[in-house]
């Protein structure tokens, strides 16, 4: 009597985990998407799940290296993600996204073919462009000198008379990339003297920065804190919201374009569900919706004649071609720069 | 006859196993990684990276132990006074202290940066005094104050849990038999709450020493702590995955703990049987 | 003397709650600004209600609070008796196990968690990293601190009692039930409180050993770095805070209550 109640406490122990591993999979299909913290419109998942039945386990990241890393210990399982360009062409080197299946994503003929075949994913088989952006220089117009500006160059985040009110990116590959165009290199350089020059330019500045930092770019320019940072685009009217002297330009040097792209992993089971919310998103409805939300520019043909001009006017945001031509999209590097890269950093971070 | 003796190993059974299995073996496995490579032979490699990071591991020993003083400073006060009320205000205290517990660390440290950024709430308060303010963010200091913004609490509740203990009378006693304010304090309830200190001191320079959230926000990026490079090497922002690297340094880490830990209960000679004294 | 400790008691409990002031002002922001002050608004209470992303997230996270404590509780709880009861060697052999992941730092028994997860479930097909795992962490770092509450009060209990029960013929079971547990109660709410509050203000962990199925508020939260910082954060956390303090207020003038009740009942018998 008293063993029996003791084993059923006991397998009740055992099996509470167990349970609560599998009360996830129900009977009805699960997608696990995993996207960008605070990057998709509200309610759009609900709004899937209703008219598909399919259910939506949505999860976020913080960056394309925190998703690789997530992904590469094959521990976790996603279906969808929405990895930036240079992560795309990494993943597809080494054999983790799945091919499209096309004809199950009707919606793609709406995305512009501006943003098709490009490098990262030159054959483009494997991506769905989610949004793009471009990096721009932000400044404060009522504190930086208009002289200072006028150059329209990445100098600016070098410039000592404002030291310690320059921020910048916290991600190797940003900061990089600056540092290596302001030097007239490639952003996708493969020399390993360009980035040891690159990395002495981020190290000079480093006693010029106010911090380095992502998301807080946005309250600290915005607030006055500090004047001068880069950041991408489209984050750019919400701060002329808060702050009108907030202004920005694309460097003369060449800014990074990016790309953020719906991916299917190849250990996915259920490929089909996967495009069917990829051609969800690229639904004109919900690209609108993204793009409206977001702030960043949508690669959705139809969604962009839908949106309001006064932003699809934004130079910054819908760049002029010219402009466009003189960026560049990240793409993979081969390992032993990306090794070279995180050493670099490491070594700039902790001095 | 001792049927219960039986009954009682049997209720021990599911601890003993998950303890086995979710703590013992991941111990294992950190050191198993910590010294091996990625292709699973034998190596010390990953260990030289101790000297790399020496000054990292070194900055990072420095904050914990300053945040760690502060916050024995700040908290005996109050532990004191909150033992010294009549028990259901104490309850209240103690409740009020736990509290900001419940939100969630991440936001509290988020709320501070509102407070200390340059054109945070403090800097407009003393620009509007005709002060003009001064960088306060993104500092070694402002990391300190993170650490023991969040950690306090740790050093409050054991320490009034040991002071609850002492009898009032032994303090009365003291000060009959002739022994001043300060002597009261040095001889009578400092030594009494030896216990109490320790694990409040551990209880705050653990989680202090290994921070990364709390360098990230509140020192800008620009103070790397060694919590930070163990986060780089698992879920890497630098993208350099390596878990062997990332297991010897968390090794590194445990041991440097363990070792302080045996020191520090050295101090308390009432550590029977190791238990640390807890909220009661 | 004793107003300088209530000044010193005052500014210690100011600085405790100045952020969380801070918090709560700032989310009745009208700006999307975490230092600029616009206007009175509930525009960010909107929001958050609308974000059914955040929604979600909190759900997990009050979910596996709950679950992880409770769970904790039950074997926490056993496990303390039977501990209790052990010869000193074996005894400190499993309080040093039982400390483990008290003195390690969360970093550490994150890492070594997410070890043996990857380890297993890239050996075993048809496992993942999601809700399971996330909640096997938390009961993990809890069962220790439940535990650590419960042994103090079973040390201060006469096990005569027990025994006493038994040789009367009660089932052991029974008389766990009927003997034990009330003498160990307030441990083992202490405990289930403690297990409750840690999970909840855990981040360290729940970044290392989340997945793909589910993740807690604070990962949620840390992911939306690449964007600005939200208010509707601020707008979540005052509404947490304010549910806490009135069920705290709530527990108190019920308890009270009881007091009173004990206090009259008493006088009823004495009379």
């Amino acid at each position: 009597m008293k063993k029996r109640a003791l084993s059923a406490v006991l397998s009740i122990l055992v099996l509470l985990p167990v349970i609560a591993m599998s009360g996830c999979g129900g009977n009805s299909v699960v997608l696990n998407v995993y996207n960008w913290g605070e990057y998709i419109a509200s309610g759009v998942t609900d709004q899937f799940e209703k008219e598909t039945g399919i259910k939506v386990n949505y999860t976020t990241y913080d960056s394309n290296e925190s998703l690789y890393s997530k992904i590469s210990s094959g521990a976790a399982s996603y279906d969808v993600i929405i990895p930036s360009d240079y992560m795309i062409s990494r993943m597809i080197e080494e054999g983790m996204l799945a091919e499209l299946d096309f004809g199950n994503i009707p919606n793609y003929d709406m995305i512009g073919d501006k943003y098709k075949s490009l490098e990262y994913d030159p054959e483009n088989k494997y991506s769905v462009p989610y949004t793009w952006g471009n990096t721009v220089i932000i400044y404060n117009s009522a504190k930086v000198d208009a002289a200072d500006v006028a150059e329209q160059s990445i100098n600016l985040l070098w410039n000592e008379k404002y030291s310690g009110q320059i921020l910048m990116f916290d991600n190797p590959r940003d900061a990089f990339g600056l540092a290596l165009k302001k030097l007239g290199f490639s952003m996708n350089s493969t020399n390993q003297a360009e980035w040891e020059a690159a990395a002495e330019e981020l190290k000079r500045q480093k006693p010029l920065v106010q911090a380095y930092v992502m998301d807080q770019i946005f309250d600290k320019m915005s607030s006055g804190e500090a004047l001068i940072a880069p950041y991408y685009a489209g984050d750019v009217l919400a701060m002329q919201e808060n702050n009108p002297d907030i202004k920005c330009y694309i460097p003369k040097e060449g800014a990074n374009m990016f790309v953020d792209a719906m991916c299917v992993l190849k250990t996915s089971t259920k490929k089909a569900e996967a495009e069917k919310f990829i051609n969800f998103m690229c639904s004109t409805e919900i690209a609108l919706k993204t793009a409206e939300e977001l702030g960043y520019a949508t690669p959705q043909t139809e969604a962009k004649a839908l949106l309001d001009p006064s932003i699809t006017s934004v130079s910054f945001i819908y760049p002029p071609d010219e402009v466009l031509a003189n960026t560049e999209v990240f793409f993979k590097l081969p390992a032993e720069i990306n090794k070279l890269q995180s050493d670099l950093w490491t070594e700039i971070k902790k001095d | 006859m001792n049927k219960n003796g039986f009954g009682k190993k049997l209720v021990t059974a599911p601890y003993t196993l998950w303890m086995v299995i979710f703590v013992v073996v991941p111990i294992a496995l950190v050191i198993y990684y910590a010294f091996t490579d990625a292709d699973g032979g034998f190596t010390f490699e990953n260990m030289t990276y101790i000297f790399e990071y020496g000054k990292t591991f070194l900055v990072s020993i420095e904050l914990a132990l300053i945040s760690t003083a502060i916050c024995l400073v700040m908290a005996y006060p109050v532990a004191y006074g909150i033992s010294r009320f009549e028990a259901r205000r104490q309850q209240t205290m103690i409740m009020l202290v736990m509290l900001p517990m419940w939100m969630n660390f991440l936001i509290r440290t988020y709320a501070w940066m509102t407070i200390l950024e340059g054109n945070g709430l403090i800097n407009r308060a003393l620009r509007y005094f005709g002060s003009d303010g001064f960088g306060m963010i993104n500092t070694e200091g402002a990391v300190v104050l993170g650490m023991v913004y969040n950690f306090l609490p740790y050093m409050i509740l054991p320490i009034y849990t040991v002071l609850t203990k002492i009898d009032v009378s032994t303090i009365e006693a003291a000060k009959d038999l002739g022994a001043g304010r300060r002597n009261v304090f040095r001889r009578v309830l400092l030594p009494m709450s030896v216990p109490g200190i320790i694990s409040g001191i551990t209880m705050v320079f653990v989680p202090a020493v290994s921070t990364f959230v709390i360098s990230k926000l509140l020192g800008g990026g620009k103070t790397f702590l060694i919590g930070d490079i163990i986060e780089n090497y698992f879920l890497g922002n630098t993208g350099m995955i390596n878990y062997n690297i990332g297991a010897s340094l968390s090794l590194v880490l445990m041991v440097l703990i363990l070792i302080s830990m045996t020191v520090m209960n050295h101090f308390d000679k009432d550590a029977g049987e190791g238990e640390g004294v807890l909220v009661g | 003397m004793k107003l300088l400790s209530k000044v010193y008691n005052f500014l210690v409990f100011g600085f405790l709650y100045a952020p969380i002031a801070v918090m709560i002002v700032y989310s009745f922001n009208s700006e999307k600004s975490r230092t600029n002050f616009g206007s009175f608004s509930f525009r960010w209470y909107q929001e958050l209600f609308n974000d059914d992303i955040i929604l979600k997230s909190l759900y997990v996270s009050l979910l596996v609070a709950v679950l992880s404590a409770l769970a904790a509780t039950l074997i926490g709880t056993l496990a303390a008796v039977g501990i209790d009861s052990m010869k000193a060697p074996l005894k400190r052999a499993y309080l040093m196990v039982n400390n483990i992941p008290v003195v390690n730092p969360d970093i550490v028994t994150a890492v070594s968690m997410m070890i043996l997860f990857v380890f297993v479930i890239t050996r075993i097909n048809g496992l993942n990293m999601g809700f399971g795992t996330l909640l096997i962490a938390h009961i993990t770092f809890n069962i220790p601190y439940v535990i650590l509450s419960v042994l103090p009060k079973l040390r201060g209990m006469n096990s005569n009692i027990y025994d006493a029960a038994l040789d009367l013929g009660c089932p052991p079971l029974k008389s766990f039930m009927k003997v034990v547990v009330p003498e160990i109660l307030p441990g083992i709410i202490t405990g289930f409180i403690m297990a409750f509050t840690l999970s909840l203000d855990d981040f360290v962990i729940s970044y290392f050993n989340s997945g793909s199925t589910a993740q807690t508020l604070p990962v949620t939260i840390y992911s939306m770095t690449k964007r600005p910082y939200s208010p509707k954060i601020n707008a979540l956390s005052t509404l947490l805070f304010i549910s806490v303090m009135l069920l705290l207020v709530v527990v108190n003038i019920r308890q009270s209550a009881g007091v009173k009740k004990d206090k009259k009942t008493i006088k009823k018998e004495v009379r």
